[in-house]
């Protein structure tokens, strides 16, 4: 049986976690890490076998490797904190009850891959995890720990915090950086990949908020510590959210390789007198799964081989009261609306796909449309710019995959079988 | 139109040190036309000119950027701009019935004529393990029923003091809230809670469990 492992979420239930104090800290990560060799915390974090924990899994260690040194050109720090995949809900409570966890990761990254500047970039919306960063950054410098010659070295960091401005696709991390530079946030051509030509055209790290948050464990504990979590080629712990039809949705924090069914075990089991229809593993860009799929190990390679991505660990239930045709019609739209317009397939295909699904759910479709939305499907997938329109297919494929005939009875019946008011949270089981 | 000479003032002294921050000018932009709003409450045109003569660009390159992004408001907001969170999971889980019912309540999908409450359908804001979620000048009002929605309305427009579930005591206007967003800090990070309800579910579980990550 796995067992949770707070290690991020282990202040949150004590007052006042979010500030210097309740960090229970003097930052003896960061002091320890500005004492050593940049390299042999590059090397720490290879050895931890961390991966990003913004949905692509991309080895931490390895992004730090690729920023090339003795340029001559400065180097930046990205913190992408725009959570705003669908389902995702991890970093928001994490920078509101523990942002010094993340400004601590800020500093040890920022000394590894020599950068003198870092941003931490958030999305607009959250107004007071926007405070808590800002004050947490305020604590570190009126402390000495950012600034010019942090913990008596010679080395010097400043750190800015960015509010965006209300655009999923500032999540990507090359939209993220026109963004950061004053522009549309729209995906860049790669390469050249960000660790040669990211903010202002020099060398950058983006990584996720949590990725970055869990650096000072590793420094702290040793790579050993944080790689005897977790599965073979997946290590560590990762914060699980779950949310929707369950009887305690929250915050979970296990090592990579926890199934749902453990996890649901733990958060009381699909809400009383229901069962589990589907549910997304990573947020609404990765592949639904149903029931047939709760003994999968939650890691990048278990949940990949199953046919779906772990991504940002986003557990979403939905149960047997509810329309997945609705469902994937309303991430449609999501995607419709967000979608930055730059190439074709993404910008056309999400428009198509809204407007044919639209149609399916109020019963006025045919056969015929489940093959025209598989058919724009396969015309964004692999075609499109950025991983946004791959992530926008993933419900239309999975659904008709597994609930093909529910796509029918629609048809069948002229209209949607279900009873919305059942699958609201007041609804009458 | 241009802002009067003691505004513009104000206005210049703070974008200057926001542009300050940034090793480059330009990447102030967003937080610039943040804090056009918490002027006037929209990216007015007189906004867009002021940050594109501070950045030295054209003005089209500001509605350029501006107009990319949904926060950037082409019409003014009410005091209390509500957002209620209709992607698929709120929605499922009441988002859409609270719309509906929301809307009919005010009459309107779009703003009260006191200019107290504007509305808008707004996409996941991460907090889905409190659906139905929905945010008032981007403070969260967690797990929100259509009769909680409608009191909530009722007490902005009559001026009754409203507390978010997980933020300051008092809730700020839009205008002091895109202050904030500008990067402008207003000293209320240490009202409110830690973390509540289902952010400390697992916590809870490993508590009881004595479960903890390795020594």
């Amino acid at each position: 049986m796995t067992t949770l492992t707070p290690v991020l979420t282990k202040n949150w239930d004590t007052q006042g976690s979010f500030t210097l104090d309740g960090y229970g800290g003097d930052y003896a990560a960061a002091r320890k890490a500005v004492g050593m060799d940049p390299d042999a915390i590059i090397q720490a974090v290879k050895d931890s076998g961390l991966r990003g924990r913004g949905g692509a899994g991309f080895p931490t260690g390895m992004k730090w490797g690729f920023i090339p040194q003795n340029d001559g050109k400065p180097h930046y720090l990205v913190v992408n904190a725009d959570e705003s995949e669908p389902g995702t809900c991890k970093d928001i409570p994490l920078m509101m009850a523990n942002p010094h966890s993340l400004v601590e990761g800020v500093i040890i990254t920022a000394y590894a891959i020599r950068a003198n500047y870092a941003f931490i970039y958030i999305r607009g919306e959250v107004l007071h995890v926007i405070r808590r960063v800002m004050a947490a950054v305020r604590e570190a410098y009126d402390k000495g720990f950012i600034g010019s010659g942090i913990f008596g070295s010679g080395y010097d960091l400043e750190v800015v915090v960015h509010t965006g401005a209300g655009a999923y696709i500032c999540g990507e991390e090359t939209a993220l950086l026109d963004s950061l530079e004053g522009y549309r946030g729209q995906p860049r051509l790669k390469p050249p990949f960000p660790a040669i030509a990211g903010l202002y055209a020099a060398p950058t790290v983006i990584n996720n908020v949590e990725s970055i948050a869990s650096v000072p464990s590793i420094v702290a504990n040793g790579a050993d510590w944080f790689a005897g979590m977790g599965t073979e080629k997946s290590k560590g712990f990762g914060i699980f959210s779950l949310s929707g039809h369950v009887t305690r949705p929250g915050q979970y924090e296990a090592p990579l390789g926890i199934t749902l069914r453990e996890v649901l075990d733990m958060a009381g089991g699909v809400r009383a007198g229901h069962q589990l229809k589907f549910w997304t593993p990573g947020g609404s860009s990765t592949p639904i799964f149903t029931a047939e799929h709760l003994d999968v190990p939650l890691d990048f390679e278990a949940v990949g081989a199953a046919g779906s991505m772990l991504g940002t660990r986003a557990l979403q239930i939905f149960d047997e009261t509810t329309c997945v045709v609705r469902a994937v019609l309303r991430w449609t739209e999501f995607y419709a609306h967000e979608s930055c317009g730059k190439c074709t397939p993404c910008r056309e295909g999400t428009f198509w796909l809204k407007q044919v699904l639209k149609r399916m759910e109020a019963g006025q479709g045919t056969e015929d449309d489940i093959a025209t939305i598989t058919d724009i499907g396969d015309n964004i997938l692999g075609k499109s710019f950025c991983a946004f329109g791959d992530g926008a297919v993933s419900p239309i494929h999975s659904s008709v995959k597994y609930f093909r005939d529910e796509y029918l009875k629609h048809f069948e019946i002229g209209g949607c079988p279900f009873d919305p008011a059942k699958s609201t949270v007041w609804g009458v089981a | 139109m241009t802002y009067a000479p003691e505004i513009r003032a104000r206005l210049e002294a703070d974008a200057k040190e926001i542009i300050s921050r940034y090793p480059k000018p330009r990447s102030a932009l967003l937080p610039l036309l943040h804090l056009v709003q918490s002027e006037d409450g929209y990216v007015s045109d007189d906004g867009q000119e002021f940050c594109a003569e501070l950045l030295g660009i054209s003005k089209a390159e500001v509605v350029g950027v501006s107009t990319f992004y949904t926060m950037f408001r082409r019409k003014p907001a009410g005091e209390f701009h509500v957002g209620v969170c209709i992607n698929s999971l709120c929605a499922i889980m009441g988002g859409d019935q609270i719309w509906d019912e929301l809307t009919e309540h005010l009459g309107t999908d779009e703003a009260t004529p006191d200019g107290k409450v504007s509305l808008e359908r707004i996409e996941c804001n991460a907090a889905c393990d409190f659906a139905p979620v929905m945010l008032v000048n981007w403070e969260f009002f967690d797990n929100q029923t259509p009769t909680s929605a409608k009191q909530l309305v009722d007490d902005l427009r009559d001026g009754k003091a409203v507390s978010p579930t997980r933020g300051p005591a008092r809730l700020c206007t839009f205008k002091e809230a895109s202050r904030v967003l500008a990067g402008m800090p207003d000293g209320l990070a240490g009202e409110g809670p830690s973390a509540v309800g289902p952010s400390l579910e697992g916590l809870k579980v490993a508590r009881k469990n004595g479960w903890e990550a390795p020594k």
